[in-house]
C-alpha cells in the first residue's frame, strides 16, 4: 500500500501523536492521561507509521528493539519503586521532590513519574513488539 | 584430587569439624539457642538449638562427611560429573547439618527435605543406569511420602503446643501426651521418622539406594540420613516419649527390623548389600532402644550411635577401596587380601572388632549397655528387646566376619583386578575411623562425657550422671556377651550352609517388598490415567461448557437460595436518555451480529461496535481515562485482528453453521445470571470507604489532582507494576511464538 | 439506566459465552474480545454509575468538590482493559501459530499432545497421551 499523501501526512501525524503521547503521560497525573494511555497513543503513532511505510523503516525509526523497550519499562517502573527504599519507606511509596519552588509554581519531580515512565515503556514496547511481529509474519 | 571442586568439598567439613570440635566444652555444660525470625507471622523462625544430641550429630556429620569428602576427591575425583557431585555432597551436609541444629518445626521440615531431595540425586548420580534412577525414586518417593505425613504431625504438634520452637515444646512433653491428638501426632511423626530410618515395612529402599557410589552410602545411608529418623525419635523423646503407644511401637518395629535385617544381611554376597542390611539392623536397634527410653535405654543407644557410625562409614569405605582395587564385591569371591593390602586390612580389622563388640573396641561399650539397658527393663519388654538384642548381636559378630575377615585370610584368589593398596586420601578416613574406635574404648570417659552425656541428657530430659566403662565386673551383661561371641563364631563358620539356606527360603517365599513397591506404584499410576481420562478429555469445547455451566448451577442457584432478587425491584427504566437507549442497544446489536454473521470482517466491525459503545458507557459515566484507554485498545484491537486475517481460514459458511440448543441453554443462563447478579449489586448498599480515603488523600498525601492515576501509579503502583510486567511477558510471547512459526503445512503431508 | 445496563451485559455475557462454545477458535476468540468488554463494563458498573462528574479535583481544592464518580473500579478496569488486549493478543497469536503449524482451527482436532485413539499407528503401543500400567518397559525406561 503506497500512498505518496498517506506516507506524507503519517510522517507529521505520528510525529504530532508522539509528541502528544509524552504530554498525555506528563500530565497524568493531574488530568486525564497518564502511562497507559499515553503508552498507547505512542504505539498507535508507531502503527500508523509501519501501515504507511513497512515494519523495517518503522524499526529504523524507533532504533531500539521494542521487546528490550518493553523489559526496560518494567526495569524502569521498578526502580521508581525502589527509590521509596533509599528513603527508608516501604516499596512503592512515593516520593516528591518540588524544583524551584516560587510561590504556587514548581516543578514537581517524583519517583512516581518515573514509575508512570515504565508503564509508559512498558505498554508502548509491548504493544509494537505485537504489531510488528504480526506484520512481519503474515 | 578432584581439582578446586575437591579441594572446597574438603575444605567446607574440615573447618566446620573443628568448628563444632571448639563448642563442644560449652554444650557439654549447657545447650546453646540463638536463631533470627523467617516468617513471623507465622511465628516460625530460623532458629538453632546446639544441644548433646545436635553436637554428637554435628560432629558425626562434618568428621564422617571429611573423610568421605577426602575419599570421594581421589575415588571420584576424574569422574566427569565430580563437580556435579560434590554440589550434591555440600547441599546434603548443609541440609543434614541444618536438620539436627534446628529449633523450630518447619525448618526442621524444609531441611529434612532437603536431605531427602539431595539423597535422590546421590543415588542417580549414575543417571544413566536405569537401576540407579529407579533406586533413587523409590527413595524419594517412600522418604518423601514419609516426610509429608511428618509434617502433618508437626503442624498438629505446632497447634497443639502454641509454639513451633522445639525448646519450648520439649519442655510441655505432659501437656502433649495428656491431649486427645497426641496419638495422631505420634503416628504422623513416625511415619516420617520410619520411613527416613528404613523400619521394615519400608526398609526396602535402603539395600536399592546402594546404587550410589559407595563415599555416598557410607555418609547418607550408615553415617548420617538414615539416622535423621533416629535423631528425631530422639530429639521427640522428651515430648513424644515414654507412653505406652511409643514404647511398644519403637520397640516393636526396631527389634523385627534388627532380627528381619541381620538375617537378610546373611543372605547377601555383595559385601556392600551385607553392610547395607546391617545399617537396617543398626537403625532397628537404636529404635528399639530409643522406645525403651530408660536411661539406660538412651545411654545405650547414643553410644550405639556414635560407635556404629565410627565402624560402619569405615567398613563402606574399605569395600570401596577393595572394589576399587579388585573390581569385585562378592564375598565368596574375595580372599587373602592382607598381603596386598595390609593397611585396609587393619581399617577393616579394626572397624569390624568394632562391631562384633569385642573388648577393648568402643563397640563392646555400645553392646555392654545394650545388654544393661535390655535387662534393666520390666516384664515382657525386657525380655523382648534383650533376645532381640542378643539375637542382632550374635549375627553382627558373625556378619563382621564375613566382610572384614575372610576377605584378608587365607590364600590369595583371582579377581577382575591384581589386587593393590588404596592410596592414602582413601585410606586415611577407614584408618582413621577404626583408630578412634579402639581410642573410644580405652579411654571411653571422654566420649561419655563430651558425647553420650550431654545427648543422653538432652533425650532423656533430665541430667543423670553418665559414665561409660569398659571393665564392669562379672554381671548378667558380660556373660550375655560372652554368650554372644560363641553363638556368633559359630554361626561364622557355619555361614555358607546357613546362607544358602537363606537363599532357598527367600526364592520360596512370595513376600518381596521391592515388587509390592513396584505393584503400588503401578497401581498409582493406573489410577491416574483413570481419573485424567476422565477429567482430562482434552475437548476445548467441554472444558469450557464445564467452566459455564458449572458457573451457572453454583452462582444461580446460590442466588436462588439466598433469595438476592428482592433488592432488584426498585429499578426502573424512568428517566433514561435516549442516547443512553441508542448507545445500549448498540452494545447488543453489536454482540448479537458477531454470533450471527459468517463473515470475518463483519464479525471484527461487531466487535468493534461493542467496543465504541463500552468505551461510549464510560464517557457518559464520567471516566475519560477508562473511555480514551478502551477506544485506543480497541482501535488496536481491530488492527489486529485484521492483520490476522489475513491468513487466518474463512468462517464456516452459514449453511455449516449449526444451531446447538445445549450451547444456548448454557450461554443463556450465563447471561440470566449476570443480569439478576448485576440488578442485585446495582440496588444494593454501597460501601464507599476505599473511595472517600482515595478521594481525601489523593492530593495532600500523593500530589496528584487525577485520582485514577494516582491510583494506579501510587497506591496501588504494586499491582500496575505486576500489570505491565503481564503486559511484556505476553507481548515477549506472543513474539515468540509467532517469530518461529513455520510455514503453513497440511497435515496430509505429513503422513 | 441500571436495569437497561443488566439487561445489556446479560445480552453480551450470552453471546460471549455462546462464542466461546464453539470448536471454531476464531469464533472462541470473538467470544473472548465480548467477555472481555462485559466483565470490564461489570466491574464499572459494580461501583455506581455517576454522571457528568469525573474523579479529578480542581486546581486550587484539595478534594474533590461535590459527589464525583468512583476512582477505585476506573483504575482497575483501566490496567484491566490493557491486561486484556495482552491476553488477546497472545490468543490471536497461538491460533495463529497453530493453524500455521497444524493446518486448523477446530480446536477437536487440535490433538497433538493427547491423540484421540491413544494407540500409535506404529508400534501398537498406547500413544503418549497416557500412561500404560500394564507395560512395564514404560516405568523402566522413565526410571520409575
Amino acid at each position: 500500500m503506497q500512498s505518496l499523501i498517506l506516507t506524507t501526512t503519517t510522517r507529521l501525524m505520528a510525529a504530532l501523536l508522539l509528541m502528544f503521547s509524552v504530554y498525555a503521560l506528563l500530565r497524568g497525573h493531574n488530568l486525564p492521561g497518564g502511562g497507559f494511555i499515553g503508552g498507547l497513543i505512542g504505539a498507535t503513532a508507531f502503527i500508523l507509521y509501519t501501515i504507511a511505510t513497512s515494519v523495517s523503516e518503522a524499526r529504523a525509526a524507533l532504533r531500539m528493539d521494542p521487546s528490550n523497550l518493553a523489559m526496560l519499562g518494567v526495569g524502569v517502573a521498578a526502580l521508581g519503586g525502589m527509590g521509596a527504599g533509599f528513603a527508608g519507606e516501604p516499596f512503592f511509596t512515593g516520593q516528591w521532590l518540588f524544583l524551584f519552588q516560587d510561590g504556587d509554581s514548581y516543578v514537581p519531580l517524583s519517583t512516581v513519574l518515573v514509575f508512570d515512565i515504565g508503564v509508559y515503556m512498558a505498554v508502548f514496547g509491548g504493544i509494537l513488539t505485537l504489531v510488528f511481529a504480526l506484520e512481519q509474519e503474515i | 584430587m578432584g581439582g578446586p571442586a575437591g579441594w572446597v568439598s574438603i575444605a567446607f567439613p574440615a573447618i566446620l569439624f573443628l568448628y563444632f570440635l571448639g563448642l563442644m566444652p560449652q554444650v557439654a555444660l549447657a545447650p546453646v539457642l540463638g536463631g533470627i525470625d523467617w516468617v513471623p507471622s507465622l511465628g516460625i523462625r530460623l532458629a538453632v538449638l546446639l544441644d548433646g544430641l545436635s553436637m554428637t550429630f554435628a560432629l558425626l556429620i562434618t568428621g564422617i562427611g571429611l573423610a568421605v569428602t577426602l575419599y570421594s576427591a581421589r575415588y571420584l575425583g576424574d569422574h566427569p560429573d565430580y563437580p556435579r557431585f560434590v554440589c550434591y555432597l555440600l547441599m546434603f551436609m548443609v541440609g543434614m547439618l541444618g536438620l539436627v541444629l534446628s529449633d523450630d518445626l518447619i525448618m526442621l521440615f524444609v531441611f529434612w527435605e532437603v536431605t531427602t531431595i539431595s539423597s535422590y540425586l546421590l543415588i542417580g548420580f549414575n543417571a544413566d543406569s536405569a537401576k540407579s534412577r529407579r533406586s533413587a525414586l523409590q527413595a524419594l518417593l517412600v522418604t518423601g511420602t514419609g516426610g509429608l505425613a511428618m509434617l502433618g504431625g508437626m503442624i498438629i504438634l505446632g497447634n497443639v503446643a502454641g509454639t513451633f520452637q522445639l525448646s519450648q515444646i520439649l519442655t510441655m512433653g505432659d501437656e502433649i501426651r495428656a491431649h486427645p491428638w497426641y496419638m495422631a501426632i505420634l503416628l504422623l511423626v513416625l511415619a516420617g521418622t520410619f520411613t527416613k530410618s528404613a523400619q521394615v515395612p519400608f526398609h526396602f529402599w535402603l539395600p536399592n539406594a546402594m546404587a550410589a557410589p559407595t563415599p555416598v552410602s557410607a555418609y547418607l545411608h550408615s553415617a548420617t540420613m538414615v539416622k535423621a529418623g533416629v535423631f528425631l525419635m530422639a530429639r521427640m523423646n522428651p515430648t513424644l516419649g515414654g507412653t505406652d503407644a511409643w514404647f511398644w511401637i519403637l520397640t516393636l518395629f526396631g527389634g523385627v527390623t534388627a532380627v528381619f535385617a541381620s538375617v537378610m544381611a546373611m543372605r547377601q554376597t555383595d559385601i556392600k548389600q551385607v553392610l547395607a542390611y546391617t545399617t537396617l539392623m543398626a537403625l532397628g536397634t537404636l529404635t528399639m532402644f530409643i522406645g525403651a527410653g530408660t536411661h539406660y535405654a538412651i545411654m545405650a543407644a547414643m553410644t550405639f550411635l556414635v560407635v556404629h557410625s565410627l565402624y560402619k562409614a569405615a567398613l563402606f569405605l574399605m569395600i570401596g577401596i577393595v572394589d576399587h582395587a579388585t573390581g569385585t564385591r562378592e564375598a565368596g569371591v574375595l580372599g587373602g587380601l592382607s598381603k596386598a593390602m595390609p593397611l585396609t586390612g587393619l581399617a577393616a580389622a579394626l572397624a569390624a572388632i568394632s562391631m562384633a563388640g569385642i573388648p577393648p573396641m568402643v563397640g563392646f561399650i555400645g553392646k555392654e549397655f545394650m545388654y544393661k539397658a535390655g535387662l534393666g527393663l520390666e516384664g515382657f519388654g525386657a525380655f523382648w528387646v534383650t533376645m532381640m538384642a542378643f539375637a542382632a548381636s550374635v549375627l553382627m559378630f558373625a556378619v563382621g566376619g564375613i566382610v572384614a575377615l575372610k576377605p584378608f585370610r587365607g590364600d590369595l584368589r583371582p579377581t577382575p583386578h591384581a589386587p593393590h593398596e588404596g592410596p592414602w586420601p582413601m585410606l586415611a578416613g577407614p584408618l582413621v575411623l577404626g583408630a578412634l574406635s579402639l581410642i573410644f574404648g580405652l579411654v571411653p570417659g571422654v566420649l561419655g562425657h563430651y558425647l553420650v552425656g550431654p545427648a543422653t541428657h538432652a533425650v532423656f530430659g533430665e541430667v543423670r550422671p553418665v559414665e561409660l566403662y569398659l571393665w564392669g565386673g562379672i554381671n548378667m551383661a558380660l556373660i550375655l556377651s560372652l554368650l554372644t561371641f560363641l553363638a556368633g563364631w559359630l554361626v561364622y563358620r557355619r555361614h555358607e550352609a546357613i546362607r544358602a539356606r537363606l537363599a532357598a527360603i527367600e526364592a520360596r517365599s512370595r513376600v518381596d517388598f521391592d515388587a509390592g513397591w513396584d505393584r503400588l506404584l503401578d497401581g498409582f499410576k493406573a489410577f491416574a490415567a483413570w481419573l485424567t481420562g476422565l477429567i482430562q478429555t482434552g475437548s476445548l469445547q467441554r472444558y469450557m461448557a464445564v467452566t459455564f455451566a458449572t458457573f451457572v448451577v453454583l452462582v444461580g442457584g446460590t442466588y436462588i437460595l439466598k433469595g438476592a432478587f428482592q433488592a432488584g425491584l426498585s429499578l426502573s427504566t424512568d428517566g433514561v436518555h435516549p442516547v443512553q437507549w441508542a448507545v445500549l442497544g448498540l452494545i447488543a446489536t453489536g454482540a448479537i451480529l458477531t454470533v450471527w454473521t459468517h463473515s470475518r470482517m463483519t464479525a471484527v466491525a461487531a466487535m468493534g461496535v461493542v467496543g465504541i459503545g463500552v468505551a461510549l458507557i464510560f464517557i457518559m459515566f464520567s471516566a475519560p481515562d477508562v473511555a480514551i484507554t478502551q477506544l485506543l485498545v480497541e482501535v488496536l484491537v481491530v488492527v489486529l485482528v485484521s492483520l490476522a486475517m489475513l491468513r487466518l481460514p474463512y468462517l464456516p459458511r452459514r449453511s455449516k453453521m449449526v444451531f446447538r440448543t445445549g450451547h444456548a441453554v448454557i450461554a443463556g443462563g450465563m447471561g440470566l445470571v449476570t443480569t439478576f447478579l448485576t440488578i442485585s449489586v446495582l440496588a444494593s448498599d454501597f460501601d464507599r470507604r476505599l473511595t472517600t480515603y482515595f478521594e481525601a488523600t489523593s492530593y495532600p498525601e500523593a500530589f496528584g489532582r487525577n485520582i485514577v492515576n494516582v491510583i494506579l501509579v501510587d497506591f496501588r503502583a504494586l499491582d500496575t507494576f505486576g500489570e505491565i510486567t503481564v503486559v511484556a511477558i505476553a507481548a515477549i510471547a506472543a513474539f515468540a511464538l509467532l517469530r518461529g512459526a513455520p510455514p503453513r503445512r497440511k497435515h496430509e503431508e505429513e503422513s | 439506566m441500571e436495569l437497561l445496563l443488566a439487561i445489556t451485559l446479560g445480552i453480551l455475557v450470552s453471546t460471549s459465552v455462546y462464542l466461546m462454545l464453539d470448536r471454531n477458535v476464531l469464533r472462541f476468540l470473538f467470544g473472548l474480545v465480548l467477555l472481555s468488554n462485559a466483565v470490564n463494563l461489570l466491574i464499572f458498573a459494580g461501583g455506581r454509575l455517576t454522571a457528568g462528574a469525573p474523579p479529578l479535583i480542581a486546581p486550587g481544592e484539595y478534594a474533590p468538590t461535590g459527589v464525583v464518580a468512583n476512582a477505585l473500579p476506573q483504575a482497575l478496569v483501566l490496567t484491566a482493559i490493557v491486561i486484556g488486549f495482552g491476553l488477546l493478543a497472545f490468543t490471536l497469536a497461538l491460533v495463529y501459530r497453530t493453524f500455521m503449524t497444524l493446518g486448523t482451527v477446530n480446536s477437536d482436532e487440535m490433538r497433538i499432545a493427547e491423540p484421540m485413539d491413544d494407540k500409535d499407528p506404529g508400534t501398537g503401543k498406547p500413544g503418549p497421551g497416557r500412561a500404560d500400567p500394564q507395560h512395564p518397559a514404560t516405568g523402566q525406561e522413565a526410571g520409575l
